[in-house]
């Protein structure tokens, strides 16, 4: 059974009018990973988030509490709840997102901050002025209120004056990609993701990374946006030895988060099936999407070779930090 | 018999494209839900303006992961991710009052 699609699926649209978010936050919480960094505001190249990091273990706390839900009475009450929201952010009080989650998806976004930096790509940040990019209305095919608010972002471009754009997960390169150009006049940012504009340079290795990697490609990545050699063009010049899973590249095995939210249970399968064929291979897995990250990591429950951010991967073999990928796969072998 | 509804494929939108389907059945051979029904028989349903049979079909219909690894093995090309998606859009209008 699923959950009732017109109150879960209405609650996000309400939320993206009203709140210009599916799972609105605080300027804070959106902008705490870039503290300290002294990233420019604004400027012709911007780095843009849209959220996903910062939403993702806010999302995985939801999905866990809807979990619950799936087969209980509460489902019943699901249309005041949307009514209710209206009024009041009830997404806010759902759940919450741990910090020890918060600041591992915050340190992602700070890597990629700092990759880029020591590649010598110069950006800015729209910090909090930064908006949600809407994919999950997208997907759902709501977009009589994906429109709307797909006009306000192509006017936060045009006023500060944003020509390209460095994105950071799969989800919100293809909005601002491929969605947006097709759904708005006049929409002609230059989208690349961090991974093609990282591969187009030679980072310096400081610590070769030296150990098996296998790599989970996201469906959007490599089906949607063609993003399949770069990451490992990276992770192999830094020392990698690469593994394919049973399903890799354009053959890619979805991980189950399009469907987390209105199916927790089928969720939950198709993750399982993905975490059997990335454990096959024995090593640790580099993943490149927040939503296949806490889907993952989520199925393997604690288990097998340990789910990692390309970018964290990458950051421990380029910046100065220890990597806590080399880290925590010492520390399993210790076990 | 099913009843036919000629007006239903307008309701999808125009965008909706599964002309080139050759009923092949690889789609749904390679589909990870492995449902039986995506999405080669949602096209049928639609395209024979059946709409009864596509609201028989939400649960299915929203539980596509619009992952394409259908379409890399499509051998006509179907857009068939969208089409999907269009056919979410059907029931967000008509279904479920979400277009406003
Ligand atoms: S693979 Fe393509 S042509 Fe074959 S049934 Fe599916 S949509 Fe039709
Ligand atoms: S896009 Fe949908 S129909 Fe196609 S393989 Fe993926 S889940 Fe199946």
């Amino acid at each position: 059974m699923s959950l009732p699609k017109k109150h879960v699926l209405g609650i996000l649209a309400d939320n993206l009018k009203l709140r210009k978010s599916v799972l609105p936050l605080s300027r804070r919480a959106l902008t705490r990973w870039a503290r300290g960094l002294d990233i420019p505001y604004g400027g012709e190249t911007v780095l843009y988030t849209g959220h996903m990091y910062q939403l993702i273990p806010k999302i995985g706390a939801m999905a866990n509490r809807m979990a619950k839900f799936e087969d209980s009475w509460i489902r019943r009450w699901m249309g005041l709840g949307r009514v209710i929201n209206r009024g009041i952010n009830l997404t806010r009080f759902m759940a919450h997102a741990k910090r020890k989650e918060r600041r591992a998806y915050d340190r992602v976004l700070r890597n990629i901050a700092l990759l880029l930096r020591e590649a010598g790509v110069e950006f800015g940040y729209l910090y909090g002025d930064e908006m949600y990019s809407g994919a999950l209305l997208h997907d759902q095919g709501i977009d009589a209120v994906l429109l709307p608010h797909a006009r306000r972002l192509q006017a936060l471009f045009a006023e500060h004056g944003v020509r390209r754009v460095i994105t950071v997960d799969p989800h919100t390169t293809n909005m601002l990609r491929s969605v947006f150009p097709e759904m708005l006049d006049g929409f002609d940012v230059e989208v690349r993701n961090y991974l093609e504009v990282l591969a187009d340079y030679d980072l310096p290795v400081k610590n070769p990374l030296e150990m098996g990697l296998t790599i989970h490609d996201s469906c959007v990545y490599a089906r949607y946006e063609d993003v399949i050699d770069q990451p490992r063009q990276l992770l192999a010049r830094l020392g990698a030895r690469l593994q394919e899973p049973e399903l890799s590249g354009k053959m890619t095995h979805c991980c189950g988060g399009p469907i987390e939210s209105l199916f927790p249970g089928k969720a939950h399968e198709i993750a399982l099936k993905r975490v059997e064929q990335l454990s096959a291979t024995g090593c640790a897995v580099a993943v490149m999407c927040p939503i296949c990250m806490v889907n993952l990591k989520g199925a393997a429950n604690g288990d097998g070779p340990g789910f990692f951010d390309i970018a964290d991967v990458l950051a421990g073999a380029v910046l100065d930090d220890p990597s806590p990928v080399r880290q925590t796969t010492d520390e399993r072998k210790e076990r | 018999m099913a009843k036919v509804n000629r007006k239903f494929i307008d309701e999808v939108g125009s965008r909706f494209n599964a002309s080139a389907c050759m009923s092949c059945g690889a789609c749904t051979a390679i589909c990870p839900m492995e449902t039986g029904m995506l999405p080669r028989m949602l096209f049928r349903f639609t395209m024979l303006g059946q709409d009864g049979k596509i609201r028989e079909n939400e649960d299915t219909i929203f539980s596509c992961l619009l992952c394409r690894m259908c379409e890399v093995n499509c051998p006509a090309e179907v857009p068939i991710a969208e089409n999907v998606r269009l056919l979410r859009g059907y029931f967000d209008v008509h279904v479920f009052d979400l277009a406003r």
